[in-house]
């Protein structure tokens, strides 16, 4: 179902609008958005795209406004100016829960894993799935079919995550790390064209956090990726392009390596040990 | 491999099982109605009438199992529901006293659907305490009614509804509450087997995440309210069923038969059973026909004073419910669970020990 979805709305738009060029159209579009908590600018005029097959990383201190960004995208908290859109169909009249629908996949900070279901529940759960109330009251061997079919489509999110044996248990009981990986696959296993990753390195080893730069780098063959992230090593090592945040605006923008010349970022946040990095 | 055919045999009944929830599902509930057929052969009518009230119970704490246990959100008014269905069933039998039942329980489980769905928009926008709240006024509020528009309702004395009979094909002296407590355990069956499937079907995994995360539940495709109103009125449609049974059961439909009372006993049957297991409501339900019994015996036997007497089953209702939760917090049905993977491990270590070598000791 969910694949479906994706595989003929999403990049119908790109091919429909210019064969080649499909590829560059951006998918994701942030334009101008400003978000306020009470007073609080916690977004003002920020401007963002991530394109098929690009990571765009965001970085900045804490208070920047990331995952308040990220939380705009998802239409979890309403802007109160700006576009967003996203295959050039506005968000801003979609709810939350419709957003998987359209291929766009978000992962939380605190993992947001839900506790009493096991970890293949839960990457179940994370494909969006009509409710067939009777079908499913009822017990119709269609549902069942559709049970195996979203289980299989799970187990395989597992396996690419090297995490398949541990379909059976709950989060809890599993270290941090693969927790971790438990989110992701949750996430992948819409198949989305968007995915945006929020701080996905924040409690991992060194080790792991290689394993994640060469996952990130196998997905961007298949969707965008927005990634939020404070390891700043690991967003110059993976991202095509990065939007530094600060306060609220975009104060840098550009490859790793203009992100690392800019004078105003090391200053603002970087400091020197990137520098010389 | 090298298999014989009648493990083969075996092994497709046995994945077949597995794979088909209907057969799963189907089996189990036959083999229980079989087991309550004879069951009820074997009890003095009496105690037929006692095992149609834990099948009545049953239904609604079931109901309350979807709402409160697998999505999280805590109903005081799941008594006003049974009585919106008691009194529709009443008042549909007291324009066409001889409308059969099958009507009068689908008209409650329209009207009660209806006001579950009203109930559950609301509800949708309240969390916890406050959900709480409201519907607590709702248990407080919906009793009233009946007292103001008595011509309807029959005020404080209630409307009498014959109980159904036995039909002529059972035989003449077939009793009554033997043929009552096959239709409430036919009613509770369904229900059960009906909400079992559910639970174990994706809506019914949708409901656990609204309650274990809701922000990541919408992430996931989750229409959060929707997912709680749905919750709501499968609830309400229990109660609604229930509360008809209910009234059949009783054979009187009055305001006084669905206090406050009667929502917290449901609340805290399902708690005791053991918050979000089927299985849990029906150990709740019998514990809620049951302990008035044993603790009504108890104080005829101890020749009480009447006062002390008819306040007995409550106070010993509020120390069971402390006690089992000091106990079991996850309830009865918990309890068992964990009481039968420790007999399992101790008959799996029994099997071990023989070998002399104590390798692999599987956790």
């Amino acid at each position: 179902m969910a694949i479906s979805v994706k595989a003929t709305l999403a990049p119908l738009a790109y091919v429909t609008s210019s064969g080649v060029l499909a590829l560059t159209a951006a998918a994701l579009e942030v334009g101008d958005v400003s978000v306020r908590f009470g007073g609080v600018v916690a977004l003002d005029g920020v401007s963002l795209t991530v394109d098929r097959h690009e990571i765009v990383g965001i970085i900045g201190p804490n208070g920047a406004g990331k995952t308040t960004l990220f939380n705009a995208v998802c239409r979890l908290i309403a802007p109160a100016g700006g576009t967003i859109s996203y295959a050039g169909r506005s968000l801003l009249r979609e709810k939350a829960s419709r957003l998987p629908h359209l291929g766009i996949a978000r992962t939380l900070q605190g993992l947001g894993l839900w506790p009493t279901l096991t970890v293949l529940e839960n990457v179940i759960a994370g494909s969006p799935q009509r409710t067939r109330l009777f079908a499913d009251m009822l017990a119709s061997p269609a549902s069942d079919t559709r049970a195996q079919t979203t289980e299989g489509h799970a187990m395989s999110a597992l396996g690419e995550l090297g995490i398949a044996d541990r379909a059976r248990v709950y989060p809890g009981s599993l270290p941090h790390g693969v927790q971790k990986r438990v989110v992701i696959a949750r996430a992948l296993t819409a198949q989305p064209s968007l995915l945006l990753l929020d701080e996905p390195a924040s409690g991992l080893s060194s080790a792991e956090v290689e394993e994640l730069i060469v996952l990130l780098r196998e997905l961007r063959t298949r969707m965008g990726i927005a990634l939020v992230e404070h390891h700043v090593d690991m967003v110059m090592a993976v991202s095509d392009r990065v939007t530094v945040l600060n306060l609220g605006r975009v104060i840098a923008s550009g490859t790793p390596a203009e992100i690392r010349a800019n004078t105003d970022v090391s200053t603002a946040y970087l400091g020197q040990p990137v520098a010389h990095a | 491999m090298s298999a014989l055919a009648d493990d083969t045999d075996d092994e497709s009944l046995g994945s077949a099982l597995r794979r088909s929830t209907l057969l799963r599902h189907g089996v189990f509930f036959v083999a229980l109605a079989a087991v309550l057929l004879v069951a009820t052969y074997l009890v003095s009518p009496f105690h037929d009438y006692e095992i149609a009230g834990v099948a009545i119970y049953t239904i609604a704490a079931a109901g309350l199992t979807v709402l409160t246990g697998a999505n999280g959100q805590i109903s005081l008014g799941h008594g006003a529901l049974m009585m919106i269905g008691a009194y529709t069933t009443s008042v549909l039998l007291q324009w066409r006293p001889g409308l059969p039942m099958i009507v009068t329980l689908l008209g409650a489980v329209v009207s009660t659907g209806l006001a579950g769905s009203i109930i559950g928009v609301a509800g949708a926008r309240l969390r916890g305490p406050y959900l709480a709240g409201a519907t607590l006024a709702l248990a407080v509020a919906l009793p009233q009614i009946p007292l103001h528009f008595a011509g309807v309702f029959g005020g404080n004395q209630g409307l009498n509804v014959a109980s159904p009979t036995a039909p002529a094909a059972l035989g003449a002296d077939f009793p009554n509450e033997r043929w009552l407590a096959w239709l409430c355990l036919a009613a509770a069956l369904v229900t059960l087997f009906l909400l079992a499937n559910l639970l174990s079907s994706s809506v019914g995994r949708r409901l656990r995440t609204v309650r274990d995360n809701e922000v990541a539940a919408r992430l996931a495709g989750v229409d959060v309210a929707r997912t709680q109103v749905l919750a709501f009125v499968i609830s309400a449609v229990c109660a609604g069923l229930a509360g008809a049974l209910f009234a059949y059961w009783v054979s009187i439909t009055s305001p006084t038969g669905f206090t406050l009372t009667l929502s917290l006993q449901l609340l805290t049957a399902v708690v005791i059973g053991g918050l979000g297991s089927l299985t849990g409501a029906v150990w709740g339900s019998i514990i809620l026909i049951y302990l008035p019994v044993l603790t009504g015996d108890l104080a005829s036997n101890l020749s009480l004073s009447s006062d002390v007497a008819n306040n007995v089953p409550l106070a010993i209702y509020g120390v069971v419910l402390v006690v089992a939760m000091l106990v079991f917090p996850r309830g009865l049905q918990g309890a068992l669970v964990s009481l039968a993977r420790q007999l399992a491990r101790v008959i799996r270590m029994r099997g071990t020990v023989l070998p002399a070598v104590p390798s692999a000791p599987e956790q």
